[in-house]
């Protein structure tokens, strides 16, 4: 059972979408990773993707991502047009902040490398570590390089894998003011988490996953409505949904 | 891809361990290998007690005196003697650790080489704590002992060649300060067959010289052999020897090929299979793969960059090791191909390796377990194991490039045979380890 009549805040005029997938399926064995889930998400767009463990999170935003194919349904955009960044930081230890941010500049086949450089050192706040080799960086700093990495080509969607996990709150407050900046510039991000409060207090639109199945895509707000809990937090409410739904 | 390239090689730059080696690790080895080239083996220290008097040095053989004391200096050509006062002083030091062994030339030795009745005989002691060690002292001292009684036999013989030669033809022979004039065989056929013609025709007495004249011919005819069986007792057996399978290739560029190979197979392995295992363990293989990099373009990138480090670590210890060892410069070309198909091989398996073991120290182990045993297989000679076994061996070790690395490298060191064989051979497994590394990068990330 799926309440898909949820419209997001930012998507009141329903602009057209920049990323879309299509019943999307993926099997592993025996398993069912994904049945069937569908999305779509407009410019500037937040959405967060939930679920219990084994919901099949990672296995949709790596399809999205073009890492892994899935076994029938499609995906809108193709895999350079997209942004990633995986949940743990995917850059070079030995390299220092602007090499790694130059090299990954040109294999991104970016016009104005130095450019691209100097503007995301500038939005990462890590002009004064630019020289410092990466695997000297703290795990905040490293994962906003994580983050920049995947923004360089400036692409029209950006897809984060739990891109707070092991932040202590500071490093997370910090990332998400970046990662809110590149939103408010245009950029859709979607990203999957763990912690119910990042989607409720970031999200435009969530999209809730147990067991590969899609079972609700729509504002937080909207995900209170439909277990009818307005007495308790976003939190306990994506609980009691859950529960409704037999996971 | 280049700019890959040239990440990896400023990534080596900050490992400054691993630069170190690379750097280090061909120089150690070379001049190793040269030293112990151009050295050859020290001598083992022995102990050495010579009871003879230097008065009893000479062997008396009639008027001719043979210096046996120049043929026990064959003997340090291989042992560094320890002079020593008594057979005690010997003992205790062989007891002691002082030196490997002790070798005693009793007193009456020449008195019995003279005599010829018994055997002259040494004594040798051992210390038998390092087996090795024994092993080594027992076959140097037994080797130059055969040598001094060669030398000793061959003079001898020469000594007793020119008696019977004096007793055939005759001459002069310088006796207790007089010259004696032996009449020899030959000349007393000549005497007894003049008498024998004086006698007249019924004569009785011309049956008898008959008789003696035909012992004479005969002792004349069987002695003048003699010379040649003397000249074979002291020298009975003489080594022909005819290389009909494989080069002529001289043990101290044959052990450059497999310096050459070992360290080729090493550095190739160990670079080609972390520097892919690396980029899975920084996490960045999928962000690569993700359409800024090709997953073959990436193989290709590792096994090249490994290659190309070891072909220059190669080609440095080759110029290093000619300080040492007479090498062709004249065939810098084939050592260049050589070293340039072996390195693309390893570079090859080297990534096949990191793709199937996905984290650095699984693939360096792995490329540690699967490099020894390989070298070890491709050293073993043919006649040492059993022809099945040897023929198991053959195959396993073509499925690998050690083998092929050393064969070309010995073709383009030595000239020993052709180098077009080994470097298609190598070819082949460099397709065939990239085409398996492919494979292993789908189960990669």
């Amino acid at each position: 059972m799926e309440s898909s009549t949820a419209a997001p805040a930012a998507r009141q005029t329903a602009p057209a979408p920049v990323l879309e997938a299509h019943e999307l399926r993926k099997r592993y064995g025996a398993r069912e990773a994904l049945a069937g889930v569908s999305l779509a998400a407009a410019r500037g767009e937040r959405v967060a993707v939930i679920g219990p463990n084994g919901a099949g999170k990672t296995t949709l935003l790596s399809i999205l991502a073009g890492i892994q194919l899935p076994d029938s349904g499609h995906v809108s955009r193709v895999p350079r047009e997209v942004g990633w960044v995986p949940q743990q930081a995917a850059l070079y230890g030995k390299l220092t902040v602007a090499e790694n941010l130059r090299l990954f500049a040109r294999l991104e086949r970016c016009a104005h490398v130095e450019r691209a450089v100097e503007r995301m050192l500038a939005q990462t706040g890590l002009k004064g570590r630019a020289g410092d080799q990466a695997a000297t960086l703290s795990g905040g700093n490293r994962q906003r390089l994580n983050v920049a990495i995947g923004l360089l080509a400036d692409p029209p969607v950006l897809l984060l894998d739990e891109p707070s996990a092991a932040l202590d709150p500071r490093q997370r407050d910090r990332l998400w003011e970046f990662v809110l900046a590149a939103g408010e510039a245009g950029t859709t991000v979607l990203y999957s988490t763990h912690n119910v409060a990042e989607a409720e207090r970031y999200a435009h639109q969530v999209v809730v996953l147990a067991d590969g199945e899609r079972l609700f895509a729509g504002s937080p707000r909207e995900l209170e409505d439909v277990v009818d809990a307005s007495d308790q937090d976003f939190e306990a409410a994506f609980v009691s949904f859950l529960r409704q739904r037999g996971h | 891809m280049r700019w890959l390239l040239l990440k990896d090689l400023r990534i080596l730059r900050r490992s400054p361990l691993l630069l170190a080696l690379l750097i280090l690790y061909p120089i150690v080895v070379a001049v190793l290998i040269g030293f112990a080239l151009s050295r050859g083996p020290d001598k083992p220290e022995v102990a050495f007690l010579n009871q003879v008097p230097e008065s009893a040095n000479v062997i008396s053989l009639g008027e001719e005196e043979v210096d046996a004391s120049r043929y026990a200096d064959t003997l340090f050509e291989a042992v560094d003697p320890v002079r020593v006062s008594s057979r005690e002083e010997a003992i205790e030091k062989v007891r002691d650790g002082d030196v490997l062994g002790a070798l005693i030339i009793p007193p009456d030795i020449t008195q019995k080489l003279e005599q010829g009745l018994e055997p002259a005989t040494l004594e040798v002691f051992y210390n038998a704590e390092d087996p090795a060690k024994q092993a080594f002292v027992e076959s140097t001292i037994e080797s130059q002992v055969a040598d001094a009684n060669a030398a000793l036999t061959e003079r001898l013989s020469e000594v007793a060649v020119e008696y019977i030669d004096l007793l055939v033809k005759g001459g002069e022979l310088p006796f207790l300060g007089q010259t004696l004039d032996v009449l020899g065989l030959e000349r007393s056929e000549r005497i007894l067959s003049r008498a024998r013609s004086d006698l007249p025709a019924g004569s009785p007495a011309r049956g008898d010289l008959e008789e003696v004249i035909d012992f004479s011919r005969l002792a004349r005819e069987n002695l003048d052999l003699s010379d040649e069986v003397l000249g074979s007792v002291g020298r009975p057996i003489q080594v022909d020897a005819t290389v009909v399978e494989g080069g002529t290739t001289p043990l101290s560029t044959f052990a450059v090929a497999i310096a050459v190979s070992v360290s080729l197979m090493f550095v190739t392995l160990l670079l080609a299979a972390g520097m892919l295992a690396l980029e899975r363990e920084e996490n960045v293989f999928r962000r690569l793969v993700r359409g800024l990099v090709s997953r073959t373009g990436l193989l290709v990138e590792k096994a090249g960059l490994a290659a190309a480090c070891a072909f220059v670590l190669a080609m440095v210890m080759l110029a290093g090791l000619a300080l040492f060892v007479d090498l062709d410069w004249g065939r810098f070309p084939l050592w260049a191909a050589g070293v340039a198909a072996g390195a693309a091989a390893f570079g090859a398996m080297g990534v096949a390796i990191g793709a199937l073991a996905r984290e650095v120290r699984a693939a360096s182990l792995l490329a540690f377990m699967l490099s020894l045993p390989m070298a070890f297989l491709a050293l073993v000679p043919s006649g040492a194991v059993s022809s099945a076994l040897f023929e198991v061996i053959r195959v396993v070790s073509a499925l690998f490039p050690f083998k092929p690395t050393l064969e070309a490298m010995d073709a383009a060191l030595n000239d020993a045979g052709g180098i077009a064989v080994p470097l298609l051979h190598l070819a082949a497994l460099a397709l065939a380890f990239g085409a398996l590394g492919r494979l292993g990068l789908r189960r990669f990330a």
